[in-house]
């Protein structure tokens, strides 16, 4: 879901990503599983964590003996934060390495520049980051979360618990940001907040110095009403955002920042005593008090050989997808993608917070919606979690796609039922 | 006859309430351990309205999130780290209570309600304090978030008290109070004057707030103090931009000014500049990392420690990267320009190698943290101490460039290399020693940004464009034109941002260079002479 001008990274990455990695030779009694995350460019910031953490499942199901009898392969290629980039190294893992589903990407770009491959050459792929949604596709599986399971559980949180009444929404300059704001816009003014008491504010790539907008925000918040900021600031200028919060004495119990893209890992960067009491909305935190997430914990601590390493919400959705793509090649006793596509729908398997995730017909899961608020030790408190909701593709707060809905069973099988008309194809892919 | 018992049966209630709250502080502190944050905010105005200045230290340990409950029995404690262990305080007594592992406690939820709540509780609780700065503080936190029930609280405090400071604090903190209790319409009127006289944002939000609920006759009076305040606020504005540019400003030229040196002063295209930023910046990082390790009592100097290290830290890879690659591309400005971004992704990636791809933590020492008023301008100290440090770095690199004998060489050697040459300077090494130099800055640079930005192996790209746009609208090889170009460049953008928004802002400013250097090839400040045809 980020997008980063970027051109430097390409270059260097590309020469890397060529040479490495291609040492493994193709056994017949492996399953090879393609991994398409960028170790080195601006994403490599986010995306490195994700293929460790997909390396250390692989490494787990091997040691329960792989999937039907074999065992798994990983095959890890370096996109290098290149989106075009992304689609090569996809064709590649498909049709050299002949890898039985993929797991990649985290900008909303690069799986808009995958998409058609998967399409054409009719392979799997899941991605695990939270999205602005509008999008289904027969190959494509979206275990992060739609805006539904993220944004609005956020907004009414707010709304609810703290009652507030004006709206910053906030935000990087991209399709991320502008998507969710517009759906949370929409929202808003469904609830009755007046068009004066959401101000929209959108910012470049990287920005860094947010003096103007912090005070503007502080200015906004002094109009008697009980203020919130709503963030889709990307991760990276993140930081010095909440920088000048805190320099600017803005605290939590004031005007509280909620926001979609500031996790654990993002968190390691910063002094977060000031922080104290802003809010994330994910689907999982660090800190859920469960079994299995201790578990799992535990077993990152021991593949990174690092017990200070976080967790956060997109190795959840990794995790989750994994888990389902293994259950359905089981029940399926083959990887062929036709089979595996019929059987995973309605697979459920056990999720880290404790319940479980079911993939659904649109290709999206269901799970719930944690708030939490930054403790001072990088943390989240999780202040409250809903039940499981179900991933909405096509938003029903927008114009364009309330009529729309996705069934990928037979004989359905259209990611864009338009259900006002009857017919297979509105707007998108 | 029924309604009567009712309103007896209450009454008792009430009138037993006081003394028993007294002996149930303790029973509301371990409810709190299985209430929800509704139930646990009831609670906390039941504790504080025992009046027992003794709940205090408990409710700030509940504010900070120190507060658990032991799974055994669900008692509540206050618990401090001990080892892996917590040490138990009773919150009452305050006295010692043992130790748990942290298995045995869970920790007493707490939310921004919740805390609100705290504070204002605490407010009402600490006003009788015999200490003058938590007096002082409790009448700051009432005229934060006043309620109508604190009001007689804060009246019977102002009658008691002799200090003069204090005294106008509670004043304001009463007339915050009274705006939304319901007290007679004159004494508000009063009030909104002596609000309207505190002026600021803050003022602001509470007169808002009382209009909304203001009776009729009330409105004027605060429509007027609104508008009053709106219309000085809106004069500080301008100042505040203007500060807002000026730091700005300071950031472009820390940013641009070792750009200033080696692609001014000596005409190589440094893609690689941003990098020596960054490397700045990560040797901060170090830095603190060992000196939390081994010395933490040293925190607040770290950045003055920091700042010699990445001096000589970049100058070091600077050298290396003159002496090693650039030298040999003189005269051949495109293969320089490939050569130094290839060496920047180099940098980038060694970097993410060795300290991974995730931001690394950079604190703040205590006297860059927070902000403090100026009339009605809010200046934070990070941004004040970037602005001066910046006229430090340029007026040093300025009696360097201009006094000394070093200085005298590098520009002998840029203005006219084959006579330099011929008057016995070296000029390789200079060429070597003003690259360092220009690299020595850019790390030193990286250390003031490293309080303000991420601090990641992608800190330097942020920075190379606006750094060559600064150096080239200043005019190249012209110091005073690069703090000339920085500084106005930054109150432009400050000016553009309020009314058009950060991106377009960003985006005009880039149009108007580009008109600017159409206009004017060499940039605000030209070099005139020999140089010019070189």
């Amino acid at each position: 879901m980020k997008l980063k001008a970027h051109v430097t990274g390409a270059l260097l990455g590309a020469i890397l990503s060529t040479t490495a990695f291609h040492g493994a030779f193709a056994a017949d009694d492996t399953i090879k599983v393609g991994i398409l995350h960028s170790l080195s460019g601006t994403m490599a910031i986010s995306e490195t964590t994700l293929k460790d953490a997909m390396l250390m499942l692989i490494e787990e199901q091997n040691k329960k003996g792989g999937i039907l009898g074999k065992k798994l392969e990983p095959v890890v290629v370096d996109p290098a934060s290149d989106w075009p980039l992304f689609a090569e190294k996809a064709r590649e893992l498909i049709e050299k390495d002949k890898v039985a589903a993929v797991f990649g990407c985290w900008t909303s770009s690069s799986r808009k520049s995958v998409l058609p491959v998967f399409e054409e050459l009719n392979s799997i792929l899941f991605y695990p980051v939270q999205y602005e949604g509008e999008e289904s596709s027969r190959n494509i599986f979206y275990t992060g979360a739609a805006p539904n399971q993220q944004a609005i559980p956020a907004v009414d949180y707010l709304m609810n618990t703290e009652g507030v009444e004006r709206w910053v929404l906030a935000g990087t300059d991209y399709v991320y940001p502008q998507t969710t704001n517009k759906i949370l816009q929409a929202y808003l003014e469904s609830k009755g907040v007046a068009k004066e008491d959401i101000m929209i504010n959108y910012t470049p790539f990287g920005h860094s110095d947010w003096q103007t907008i912090v005070s503007d925000i502080k200015k906004f918040g002094s109009a008697g009403k009980k203020t919130a900021v709503v963030s889709t600031i990307n991760g990276d200028a993140n930081v010095p955002f909440y920088k000048e919060l805190g320099n600017q004495g803005i605290k939590a119990e004031d005007i509280p920042v909620v926001a979609f893209s500031v996790g654990e890992e993002e968190l390691a960067g910063l002094d977060t005593a000031p922080l104290v009491g802003h809010l994330a909305a994910w689907n999982y935190f660090q800190s859920v008090d469960a079994p299995v997430n201790a578990e799992f914990i535990k077993t990152w601590h021991a593949f990174t050989k690092n017990d200070k390493r976080v967790t956060n919400d997109p190795m959840e959705a990794a995790y989750i997808g994994f888990s389902a793509w293994v259950k359905a090649v089981e029940a399926a006793g083959t990887t062929d993608t036709d089979a595996v596509l019929d059987t995973i729908i309605g697979v459920s398997v056990p999720n880290l917070s404790g319940g479980t995730s079911t993939v659904m017909p649109n290709h999206h899961i269901t799970k719930p919606v944690l708030i939490g608020e930054i403790q001072a030790d990088g943390q989240f408190e999780i202040v409250q979690q809903t039940p499981a909701v179900v991933g909405d593709e096509w938003s029903d707060f927008l114009p364009d796609s309330k009529d729309l809905i996705s069934d990928w069973r037979k004989p359905m099988s259209c990611g864009n039922f338009n259900v006002a008309n009857g017919k297979c194809g509105g707007k998108g892919s | 006859m029924l309604i009567r018992f009712i309103s007896l049966f209450f009454l008792i209630i009430f009138a037993v309430a006081p003394s028993m709250a007294q002996e149930d502080a303790r029973a509301l502190f371990d409810a709190l351990g299985k209430a929800n944050f509704k139930q646990a905010e009831e609670l906390v105005g039941k504790i504080a309205s025992t009046g027992d200045p003794k709940v205090v230290p408990a409710l700030e340990a509940f504010a900070d999130g120190n507060l658990y409950a032991r799974k055994s029995d669900g008692a509540v404690f206050i618990g401090t780290a001990a080892g892996a262990n917590l040490a138990l305080t009773d919150p009452m007594s305050g006295e010692k209570a043992g130790e748990e592992a942290k298995g045995a406690l869970t920790k007493v939820k707490v939310n921004n309600g919740l805390r609100r709540a705290i504070r204002s509780a605490l407010g009402g609780l600490t006003l009788l304090s015999p200490d003058k700065a938590i007096r002082m503080e409790a009448a700051q936190s009432i005229l934060k978030s006043p309620s109508a029930d604190s009001l007689e609280l804060v009246e019977t405090a102002l009658s008691n008290e002799t200090d003069m400071a204090v005294k106008a604090a509670l004043e304001e903190a009463r007339a915050a109070s009274l705006l939304i209790s319901d007290r007679p319409i004159e004494e508000k009127k009063a009030a909104v004057a002596t609000i309207k006289a505190i002026g600021g944002q803050a003022s602001l939000s509470l007169l808002s707030t009382a209009l909304n609920s203001a009776d009729e006759m009330l409105k004027p009076d605060i429509e007027a103090a609104i508008k009053s305040i709106q219309d000085t606020q809106s004069l500080w504005a301008m100042a505040q931009n203007i500060w807002y540019g000026l730091s700005l400003g300071s950031v472009l030229l820390l940013a641009a000014i070792g750009l200033a040196i080696t692609f001014g002063v000596m005409g190589i295209i440094n893609m690689a500049h941003g990098e020596m930023v960054m490397l700045g910046a990560y040797t901060t990082f170090v830095v603190q990392e060992i000196i939390r390790n081994s010395a933490p009592g040293l925190f607040d100097w770290s950045l003055a420690i920091a700042l010699p290290v990445a001096f000589l830290v970049t100058g070091a890879v600077g050298l290396v990267i003159e002496r090693g690659v650039i030298r040999f591309l003189y005269g051949r400005p495109l293969e320089t320009l490939l050569a130094t971004w290839g060496i920047s992704l180099i940098l980038q990636q060694a970097v993410r190698s060795i300290f991974g791809a995730n931001n690394r933590e950079v604190g703040n020492p205590s006297w860059m943290s927070g902000a403090f008023e100026l009339g009605g301008l809010t200046i934070t100290w990070n941004r004040l101490w970037i602005v001066l440090f910046a006229m430090v770095v340029f007026a040093f690199l300025l009696f360097l460039l201009k006094k000394t004998p070093m200085g005298l060489r590098m520009r002998a050697v840029t203005q006219n290399r084959r006579m330099a040459s011929s008057m016995g300077i070296r000029t390789p090494w200079v060429d070597a020693m003003t690259f360092a130099l220009g690299s020595g800055i850019a790390g030193i640079a990286g250390v003031a940004l490293s309080q303000i930005d991420n601090v990641s192996p992608n800190l330097g790209q942020g920075y190379i464009i606006d750094s060559f746009m600064v150096v080239v609208f200043g005019g190249v090889g012209n110091l005073w034109g690069t703090l000339v170009g920085a500084l106005s460049l930054g109150i432009l953008n400050k000016f553009l941002e309020p009314s058009v928004g950060a991106v377009l802002g960003k985006i005009l400013v880039l149009v108007l260079i580009i008109l600017f250097i159409q206009k004017r090839p060499r940039g605000l400040f030209a070099l005139k002479g020999r140089a010019v045809e070189a």
